[in-house]
């Protein structure tokens, strides 16, 4: 029978079927981080149960850690306690444990395939709904709540029902300026903040066989956007290229015996997905958001729909533009920015900081923009020196700050003030996201950059 | 964590008729930072429910007295977002025992099934029906009856059915969760591992 990459990845974890019920899905790489694993641990020991594999599980501090002065003690009591927590129960139990000031330490979904934790048919989970980001390696990989995560704990599996299955088929070129974020944001606009709930994504066709690895990342973090639990991606010879040779990647023999596995990994010719999608590339251009969801997203050089061009009650969309402070009808271009946000699970790799400093170099930062670069890890920022970056960066008035979620949802210190709008190359613009009040415009890089140098709403397209 | 069997539940409900509430807005970023599964429902819908100097903001849903119950009922794509078990935590510990609406998001829906809260999905019509009534009498009483798989407003005697795998069923009506049930499965679990390429 024809099956698709998904059914092949996701029937070979099955332990087991129960009947109008869940499948018991193996786990092979479980990630986990300050913020969600705590209260896991704490059920674990409660129930008398002990981590099963404990050398499948890896450990990171990420969401709450500060971005300034890393070496000193962490200064909010309340996450310096997590940060404590993750330790000793990494400690405890034998997990890889990656905290503040570690040389391999990052952002959860940067550091997983920085360090070969990733791999092509593997499942992957981890309590954070980014997780998504793994499947650009043709692994199936989503993002799971606390309980689930004590279950991988205590059993290396969780309980989930099989989900539907989405292709979406993009041909053509991009177009200048058009980077991954934006086919992303595109696809959001497209199908919604739920039109792929209940749903596992797989893209296909030129666009991303032509993506950089770093860019189908981008692609797949943002599945989870428009309600997808995951997205992936068939691996191919870029995809080994880059895990080759990484600290847990399999070597010798065992490499081998794990190729022969993933050159099996693509969709039959005739398999059949539940929905489909195609577009071409042509169709889109720098992405921006405008409202408090990431659906809500335009052309950068469009204006805001008016409410009955978009799906959704009107009341729902109003007391979005409301909080944004727009209307509708509002060129997005020329909007007054006050933060720029370069960094987080979704644009926070090394080529996320050229596309940045390819625009700003030989510019300045406008003065009334704060901004905040902050790689998605001590490798990417290791990268940034190596290449020359910072120099530039530096040239043109930004500073660098040392790697975390930071401001993609503002547990740390570093918050957009309420009322403020920022350009912000995370994940998501909702109510309050990135500080209490605060106005998130979801873009690329490039946007950002472009932003950054203006101090408005601009379109990188005309300073490349 | 067990929590309390889920039978028959008769109450008023909280109306929140807002699409795509995520789970950022049902509890912020900033509340998560417990080690302890502690204290999530004074948080809930923080944001929209206090103003920055914790004054409560009279107009929202949870601060008018009119309305109250075990019973939250949300608008389209109820959840989205992240993956937080917290924000069932906080729905939970504010006293919800059930959240009903057109769609739900599917880690939300599956966090609030590990947690005790049976997401209850019903058709656009119903719902909106269920909002009317609310509007037009607060004290309207829906009985969620998890054996039948029926939500009845009980003046009316309108009513619809919804689903719910069976596994999960019996975990709701039993108060069990999946991790007792994974943990008798262990032997099972480690001869298929052996098996795994890597």
């Amino acid at each position: 029978m024809s099956t698709t990459l998904f059914d092949k990845v996701w029937d070979s974890h099955v332990v087991r079927k129960i009947e109008d019920g869940p499948d018991v899905l193996f786990i092979d790489r479980h990630l986990i981080h300050e913020v969600t694993s705590p209260v896991a641990f704490l059920g674990l020991k409660s129930r008398k149960n002990s981590v099963l594999y404990p050398g499948r599980t890896f450990a990171t501090a990420d969401h709450n850690t500060p971005t300034i002065n890393q070496h000193l003690p962490v200064e909010d009591p309340l996450s310096a306690n997590q940060l404590k927590a993750l330790e000793e129960n990494s400690a405890e139990w034998g997990i890889s444990h990656w905290g503040l000031g570690h040389q391999n330490n990052g952002i959860v979904h940067v550091v997983g395939p920085e360090n070969g934790i990733t791999l092509p048919g593997a499942t992957i989970v981890c309590g954070d709904s980014h997780t998504s980001t793994h499947g650009a390696f043709g692994a199936i990989a989503f993002g799971i709540g606390t309980s689930e995560v004590e279950m991988v704990l205590s059993s290396q599996c969780i309980m989930q029902p099989k989900p539907k299955k989405m292709r979406i088929n993009i041909n053509g070129k991009l177009g200048f300026g058009v980077t991954p974020k934006d086919v992303a944001l595109f696809i959001i606009s497209k199908l919604t903040t739920s039109g792929a709930t209940g749903y596992f994504v797989e893209y296909a066709g030129d666009v991303f066989k032509n993506m950089t690895m770093e860019g189908r990342m981008t692609v797949c973090n943002l599945s989870i956007e428009m309600g997808a639990r995951g997205g992936i991606v068939a691996p191919d010879e870029q995809t080994f290229e880059y895990i080759k040779g990484r600290t847990f990647t399999p070597k010798g023999t065992a490499w081998d015996k794990a190729m022969n596995y993933w050159e099996t990994l693509k969709t039959d010719e005739d398999a059949v997905f539940d929905k489909e999608y195609t577009f071409d590339a042509s169709e889109i251009e720098p992405m921006i958001t405008y409202g408090t969801n990431p659906g809500m997203g335009t052309g950068i050089s469009q204006n805001i729909p008016n409410a009955g061009e978009v799906e959704g009650g009107v009341a729902t969309y109003k007391k979005s533009l409301d909080y944004m402070g727009f209307h509708e009808g509002d060129s997005m271009i020329g909007k007054k920015v006050d933060y720029v946000f370069l960094g987080s699970c979704t644009n926070g790799r090394i080529e996320d900081f050229r596309a940045f400093a390819s625009i700003v170099k030989g510019r300045k930062k406008a003065d009334t923009i704060t901004a905040w670069l902050v790689p998605g890890s001590h490798i990417v920022e290791a990268k940034i020196k190596e290449e020359g970056l910072l120099d530039i960066l530096t040239e043109a008035g930004f500073a660098l700050r040392e790697p975390g979620c930071s401001a993609c949802l503002a547990m740390n210190d570093d918050k957009v003030p309420a009322g403020k709008v920022a350009v912000s190359t995370s994940n998501r613009n909702f109510e309050g996201r990135q500080g209490p009040g605060s106005r998130t415009l979801l873009a690329s890089p490039l946007v950002a950059a472009a932003t950054a140098v203006t101090g408005v709403v601009t379109d990188p397209r005309t300073l490349l | 964590m067990a929590y309390d069997k889920f039978e028959i539940l008769k109450s008023t409900a909280v109306p929140l008729p807002i699409e795509n509430v995520d789970t950022d807005q049902i509890i912020p970023a900033r509340f998560l930072k417990a080690t302890e599964r502690k204290g999530f429902g004074d948080n809930l819908f923080r944001d929209w429910r206090y103003n920055p100097d914790n004054t409560p903001k009279e107009q929202f849903v949870l601060n008018n007295p009119i309305y109250k119950g075990k019973i939250l009922v949300g608008g389209k794509n109820f959840g989205s977002g992240s993956s937080r078990e917290h924000a069932a935590w906080a729905v939970y510990d504010y006293g919800f025992r059930c959240v009903v609406s057109s769609f739900f998001a599917d880690i939300f829906r599956g966090n609030c099934l590990n947690v005790g809260v049976l997401p209850v999905q019903v058709s656009a019509t119903f719902l909106d029906k269920i909002f009317k009534a609310i509007e037009a009498d607060p004290n309207t009483e829906i009985e969620i009856n998890l054996p039948n798989q029926t939500i009845t407003m009980l003046a009316s005697g309108e009513e619809e059915s919804f689903d719910i795998n069976s596994y999960k069923k019996q975990n709701m009506l039993n108060g069990f969760d999946d991790i007792d049930y994974l943990v008798k499965k262990k032997e099972e679990i480690k001869k298929f591992a052996e098996n795994r390429p890597f």
